[in-house]
């Protein structure tokens, strides 16, 4: 797969002037997804941005053939069509296109309830870190210390949990970060989830310009600079097997990641952050790091 | 046809593999469990053909058969109680998606505090979504009602998904002789499921829920309501049918009538306490008493009609409740209110809550009283709802 590949496959599933907000990561992320799926795929959508980007009847902004669902509920309606598919023998890709708060925390047990089973299925969180579909509340991936609708003043005062690590630790074939500022990873990482039987998670790192409060041009350019900063590490867990991610391969040596502050002072959900606040996050990226190395150390073998 | 003797769990689980389900999805809840523990086995020993998801809750039991639904499989689960208030999201969900899915409800109260025992007040939160709601009386009709579902639910006239409410414990833990036809006669009675309008799999251009129009939400609302009355018919004549194939030669639809011939004084019930109550109806008639009885088999669509028609000659109407909405009065109540002439006065008693056993010589006292109120023109003052409760008399 390449950037010819991608761009020579006709069929997105993204139709022009949907609903999204002007630099929405979503549309890029689904662009992607639909071109690699292609159209033998069908979408299970829960409660979200996405609701919305599907299209107000009788228009379409999405062009998958699509079930939206109750907030908590996506991981099992896809279970329950790849049943109904399977009984019949019919053939074909279940997606679960969900926000964070539809996989993290409202659907968390669900979500949980269907790797356990190794449904085979696969579930994109598009993780824009909070509830941005009802106005930008926190959610169980949002920073510590975002300004969010629900954290005006201070900040979120919790810590966010490692969504990607938590379902790879259900033993499921295969789990991975992708980020919508490296189309081909992410597009590499679909095809291969494509080709195993089971569970695929896959975490997408999807800056959302009115919810970080960055302007609309820079979503890739901001996705980016996670990547760089170290903020957001891309790796890959392919049946067994754990690898750093080449886009991050440089950044395990911390000398070549550009300053953390790049990436915090360029989005104004961060403007309350003291140089103290940067340092602490900054320490629990390095604890991030550790673990990621750590994993890769103890499930390099293929 | 054979006859076995079953408890009520097992016959519901007979009649699921009877109509040939394809996907079943489910957690345990008392007092349910044991259907979906037999069918478990049946689907792990090759007996019936279906696939079964072992799901981490209520919400996630009935989106996984949601999802098997809209995808065009025949399909079932079953749950009690907390988790029938567990998956209540799921539950308008479905109705709103025009699924025809079935659902086993074992009724059990709702705590705090906790209790497994029989009421009626789960399956009847769920009497406005838009689910067809029988109530069985024994364990043949739980088993009955269960593939004739199917049946109801499936038509295209309908196209609306069903519960079988069932009284926990008394039904489902309760061994009766069931008469269960065999293969070949349902085959005949409920061919596979025609997905049709539509079927959201790979390939089909096709969004099922998207945003609307306000309109759009209202207009599906009153197809609902349509769908509704149609069923009314629909349910007559699928039971009917059912029974034909049975051999039997009666048909009671939507409601039993019993001894209402020439009763001056109705009771209606629904559920497994009819029965008692019908030896009450017996035991006053032997005394003189000019009683009958209505049963509600299906609570939804209420049969308004019916009611109207059998309660048109009558002195006065008691509805004995087992379920009540508090502020107002017994849920059977309000819908015979709003269903009989304004003029015939209705007594209200709530009896059973929490499972609290009401035997036949208290619906004889309870029958008694209303009658004995009514004569003596004390009725003005039936406006309120009584509970029965006994032990603080
Ligand atoms: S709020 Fe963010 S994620 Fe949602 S549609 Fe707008 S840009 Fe996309």
């Amino acid at each position: 797969m390449s950037m010819m590949d991608l761009a020579r496959s006709k069929w997105s599933g993204v139709y022009p002037g949907n609903p999204a907000c002007s630099g929405c990561p979503h549309n890029i992320g689904l662009k992607i997804l639909g071109k690699v799926l292609g159209e033998n795929s069908v979408l299970v959508v829960p409660a979200g941005c996405t609701s919305i980007i599907a299209g107000v009847w009788p228009k379409e902004g999405l062009g998958f053939p699509l079930l939206h669902v109750p907030f908590a509920s996506a991981a099992a309606v896809a279970s329950g069509i790849r049943a109904s598919m399977d009984k019949s023998g019919r053939d074909g890709t279940v997606v679960v296109w969900s926000g964070d708060g539809g996989a993290a925390d409202i659907g968390f047990a669900t979500l949980s309830g269907a790797a356990v089973r190794n449904e085979d299925i696969l579930v994109i969180v598009s993780d824009n870190e909070a509830y941005m579909n009802t106005g930008i509340q926190a959610s169980g991936t949002t920073t510590w210390k975002a300004l969010t609708t629900t954290s005006p003043i201070k900040g979120k005062t919790e810590e966010r949990k490692d969504l990607a690590l938590i379902m790879l630790m259900h033993r499921i074939p295969y789990a991975a970060t992708a980020s919508v500022a490296y189309p081909i990873d992410l597009a590499k990482k679909i095809e291969k989830a494509m080709e195993i039987r089971g569970f695929k998670f896959i975490h997408l790192h999807s800056p959302c310009p009115p919810g970080w409060r960055f302007d609309a041009g820079n979503t890739v350019e901001i996705a980016k600079l996670a990547v760089e900063t170290g903020a957001w590490i891309l790796w890959e867990f392919d049946r067994g097997r754990f690898s750093i991610s080449p886009q991050s391969r440089k950044y395990v040596d911390k000398k070549n990641r550009r300053p953390l502050e790049e990436y915090l002072k360029a989005q104004g959900r961060f403007k309350n952050l003291s140089d103290n606040d940067i340092r602490y996050i900054e320490a629990k990226l390095d604890e991030a790091w550790t673990y990621i190395l750590n994993l890769e150390k103890t499930l390099s073998k293929s | 046809m054979m006859r076995r003797v079953l408890i009520g769990n097992i016959a519901v689980s007979e009649a699921v593999k009877l109509a040939n389900v394809d996907v079943i999805s489910a957690y345990p809840i008392t007092p349910q469990t044991i259907i979906v523990e037999k069918l478990a086995e049946m689907v792990e020993k090759g007996e019936l053909n279906a696939k079964y998801i072992r799901v981490d809750s209520e919400h996630s039991a009935l989106a996984a058969v949601y999802g098997a639904s809209a995808s065009g499989s025949r399909v079932f689960t079953a749950t009690s109680s907390h988790g029938l208030l567990y998956m209540y999201e799921m539950l308008w969900w479905t109705a709103n998606s025009r699924l025809p899915v079935v659902m086993a409800v074992v009724t059990r109260s709702i705590g705090p505090p906790w209790n497994i025992h029989t009421d009626h007040q789960d399956a009847l939160t769920i009497r406005d979504s838009g689910w067809i709601i029988g109530f069985a009386e024994n364990v043949q009709e739980a088993f009955d009602m269960t593939i004739m579902a199917y049946k109801i639910s499936e038509d295209k006239r309908v196209l609306l998904p069903s519960i079988v409410a069932l009284d926990g414990f008394i039904l489902s833990h309760t061994a009766e002789p069931v008469d269960l036809p065999t293969t070949s006669e349902i085959d005949g009675f409920l061919p596979p499921r025609d997905p049709s309008p539509f079927k959201v799999e790979p390939g089909t251009e096709f969004a099922v829920g998207n945003l609307g129009p306000d309109e759009v939400t209202m207009e599906l609302r009153w197809l609902i309501w349509r769908a509704m009355y149609r069923s009314k018919y629909v349910i007559e004549d699928v039971d009917k049918g059912y029974n034909k194939i049975l051999g039997r030669n009666y048909s009671h639809g939507l409601v039993e009538r019993y001894r209402v011939e020439d009763a001056k004084y109705l009771i209606v019930s629904m559920g497994s306490w009819s029965g008692d109550a019908k030896d009450a109806v017996d035991m006053l008639r032997d005394e003189g008493y000019e009683v009958g009885l209505a049963r509600i088999r299906y609570v939804r669509p209420f049969p308004s009609e019916i009611i109207r028609d059998i309660s048109s000659d009558v002195k006065a109407v008691l509805v004995i409740d087992r379920a009540v909405s508090m502020g107002s009065g017994g849920i059977l109540y309000s819908d015979i209110l709003r269903s009989i002439d304004r003029r015939t006065p209705v007594k209200n008693v709530i009896a059973g809550i929490g499972g609290v056993d009401v035997n036949q010589d208290h619906f004889k006292m309870i029958i008694e009283e209303f009658i004995d109120e009514f004569e003596k023109d004390e009725y003005h003052n039936w406006n309120d709802t009584y509970w029965f409760m006994p032990w603080m008399r």
